[in-house]
């Protein structure tokens, strides 16, 4: 039963109404323990899939549509299937690095329910043969760390993982592994790269598929957290049961973290495409609106690479395809919400600067070009701009993600949006996504950018 | 004595042991590495090369890649103030002045006393709990500043601070290198087994025994 209410144990989520895939166990204080796992269905996927053939459990998951939890949205069956098919062996590797601004649930799901994600990534090397799986979790969480090194203990100790598990032919070793601060190993061949002892800098394109040549040069799926926390669910209820829930195109439920300005912000699982940007905001079950005196000025809808999105948006579904029609993205499930007393070179600049504090420094579009961006909105929230600035800062963005950079509508003006995603200059989307609080904020608060230039008492340099 | 401890030299061992190629480890060892002298001095990197048998040059490569290794001594605390988007919406930035002022250092200093190092940081996934900070990577939430003087007032005088959330209640805050408190202690007798990858040709048995039929 739904409580409504911020569970006090794992501070940020909100045990709100409607169907649990992934976070049924949450209300437990002891969710992370094996013996609370089991008292509660844990490790009965496992037992589902085991119970079938290996092929049958990849036939489900692609019949369910289990998109990627990520950010991409990538059905997980369809890349599972990108193996080629006579190259062995073939690795798992946990994509647990979550650091896009605004986003946290892997972080929960990490925390609060271990055993639930090791029993996903049984299953997703059950069904497609895959011999070994790391679990890369993000190096500043200490404690998801001690959790998910406690949970493999028990889950070895009582024969879940390793040779013969439950007395099948089935045998893997899953290895915790851990980062050590940043952001761009999350991209999965940088992710790849951190795994082999380098620097976490993202591989050339093509192959573009990791599922092709990953780690070690093999075969190797890289799955986010969320994902794969579905798989036991979706192994036990089938794929017709998975499919009654969210939308026909995104089926299922989804983690957002919804932060910012509103006057509950929290942790929501709710069922995606049929749930929307309002009902999360300003329904009771959810957020409960705007703080008192405020009103909703413009917000992040997909975390920190999403161009932004604005009031007269907020009626659209929790769902990829409407969301990047709409010039954005539904990403990582981070919404930032910023109410009327929020500066917008000052966001934009925060944003900004993380991209040019993160960027990896292989691309010198991005790797120049996010200093650049950073320095000229730095001078000119100081009040130090020039009349050039805001073209120079579109020409640099141009030179990192060329042509029209997806953005909202803008009724107002008459402008019409431009559909994602971005075109690049560089090996990732990291620099491009520099770009987008850049074009979301000049569309449409120019006069805030002009006025801080105009502010400038004298012009430096001719 | 910068290099490694027989005991964490064993550890090392053990952790190697689980990947297909022991370069794989390095991330981790260096953590180890960390964990032992709160700091990545040049001599454990000389070290951990000679354990994964790659050159001093590419530990260093990677090590200088990532935020988290110090390589020059840092306080005992660590205590990084996040002033991402979400963070800064509800005060993350006067959060990170007051602890400028509180502690009398700037970001990336140390006090005199070398009890803490203060750090801005990007955004650590705690974001509806705006603003909030890691001190040796356990989360303060919701912090208001007099919470934070609390926080570093119980750490100056040894009591476990409240305001930090821990794995299980009342558990220890470790000086700074130290991650999570437990291990994965996987030996090799309770493994399936781990093989470069040169020595896999085949797909693993299950794959074959359990195909149905039409196994397109």
């Amino acid at each position: 039963m739904s409580t409504g209410e911020y569970v006090p144990h794992a501070p940020g989520y909100v045990d709100s109404p409607g169907t649990k895939m992934v976070t049924s166990r949450f209300g437990y204080e002891d969710s992370y323990t094996l013996e609370r796992s089991l008292a509660t269905g844990g490790y009965e996927g496992l037992k589902a899939a085991l119970a079938q053939a290996p092929d049958a459990c990849h036939g489900i998951t692609r019949d369910a549509t289990v998109l990627g939890r990520g950010g991409a949205g990538f059905p997980a069956g369809i890349k599972w299937g990108f193996c080629p098919a006579e190259v062995w062996p073939r690795y798992l590797v946990v994509n647990g690095d979550e650091s896009e601004p605004g986003t946290y649930k892997d972080r929960l799901l990490m925390e609060r329910d271990p055993h639930q994600l090791i029993e996903g990534c049984l299953i997703a090397c059950y069904a497609i043969g895959l011999s070994q799986c790391f679990l890369y979790v993000r190096g500043e969480m200490a404690i998801a760390q001690q959790r998910l090194a406690d949970a493999l203990n028990e889950a070895y100790e009582a024969g879940y993982i390793g040779k013969n598990i439950l007395g099948t032919d089935f045998s893997v070793d899953i290895i915790l592994h851990w980062g050590a601060g940043a952001y761009i190993v999350g991209e999965e061949t940088a992710l790849i790269e951190s795994l082999e002892g380098n620097r976490g800098m993202p591989r050339l394109k093509p192959p573009f598929f990791p599922a092709a040549v990953g780690l070690y040069g093999q075969p190797t799926i890289v799955n986010n957290v969320e994902t794969l926390a579905n798989l036991p669910w979706l192994m036990v209820n089938g794929a017709d049961a998975y499919k009654e829930h969210g939308s026909e195109t995104s089926p299922g439920t989804r983690m957002f973290a919804v932060s910012g300005h509103v006057k509950r912000p929290g942790v929501y699982e709710v069922e995606q495409g049929i749930t929307t940007y309002e009902d999360l905001i300003y329904g009771d079950d959810y957020c409960q609106g705007i703080r008192d005196g405020h009103e909703l000025k413009m917000f992040i809808p997909g975390g920190g690479s999403a161009p932004w999105l604005f009031p007269e948006h907020v009626s659209l579904p929790l769902e990829a395809r409407p969301v990047g029609a709409a010039g954005t993205m539904l990403g990582s499930g981070a919404i930032v919400i910023m109410d009327d007393s929020t500066d917008a070179v000052k966001a934009c600049l925060r944003v900004v600067r993380f991209f040019a504090r993160e960027s990896c420094g292989k691309c010198a579009p991005c790797r120049e070009g996010t200093s650049w961006e950073e320095k000229i909105l730095q001078r000119i929230l100081d009040g130090n701009g020039r009349p050039e600035d805001i073209d120079l800062l579109l020409d640099v963005a141009d030179n990192i993600s060329p042509g029209p950079y997806p953005v909202a509508s803008d009724e107002s003006q008459g402008l019409e949006a431009v559909p994602f995603p971005p075109r690049q200059t560089t090996i990732c989307p990291l620099g491009p996504s520099s770009v987008a609080p850049i074009t979301s904020a000049i569309r449409r608060f120019r006069h805030e950018f002009d006025a801080k230039i105009s502010g400038v008492p004298v012009e430096v340099g001719s | 004595m910068s290099r490694l401890t027989d005991a964490n030299v064993a550890l090392a061992r053990e952790m190697i042991a689980r990947y297909p190629r022991p370069k794989s480890a390095l991330i981790p060892l260096l953590h180890l590495a960390q964990e032992q002298e709160g700091w990545v001095s040049d001599d454990a990197m000389a070290h951990l090369a000679e354990l994964v048998g790659v050159t001093a040059a590419e530990v260093r490569g990677t090590c200088t890649f990532y935020e988290m290794f110090k390589l020059h001594p840092v306080g005992t605390y660590m205590v990084n103030v996040c002033t991402n988007i979400s963070c800064q919406l509800l005060g993350g930035e006067e959060l990170l002045h007051h602890a400028e002022e509180a502690l009398g250092i700037r970001p990336g200093g140390t006090t005199e006393d070398g009890l803490f190092t203060l750090e801005d940081v990007e955004c650590i996934a705690a974001c509806t709990e705006a603003p909030c900070m890691q001190v040796n990577y356990r989360y303060g939430l919701r912090l208001s500043t007099d919470d934070f003087d609390q926080i570093i007032a119980d750490l100056r005088a040894g009591r476990h601070p409240q305001g930090l959330v821990t794995a299980n209640p009342g558990e220890p805050i470790p000086s700074h290198g130290t991650l999570g408190l437990t291990r994965q202690q996987t030996g090799e007798s309770k493994m399936a087994g781990v093989l470069p990858p040169e020595q896999v040709n085949e797909a693993p048995v299950w794959l074959n025994a359990n195909a149905t039929e039409d196994a397109s």
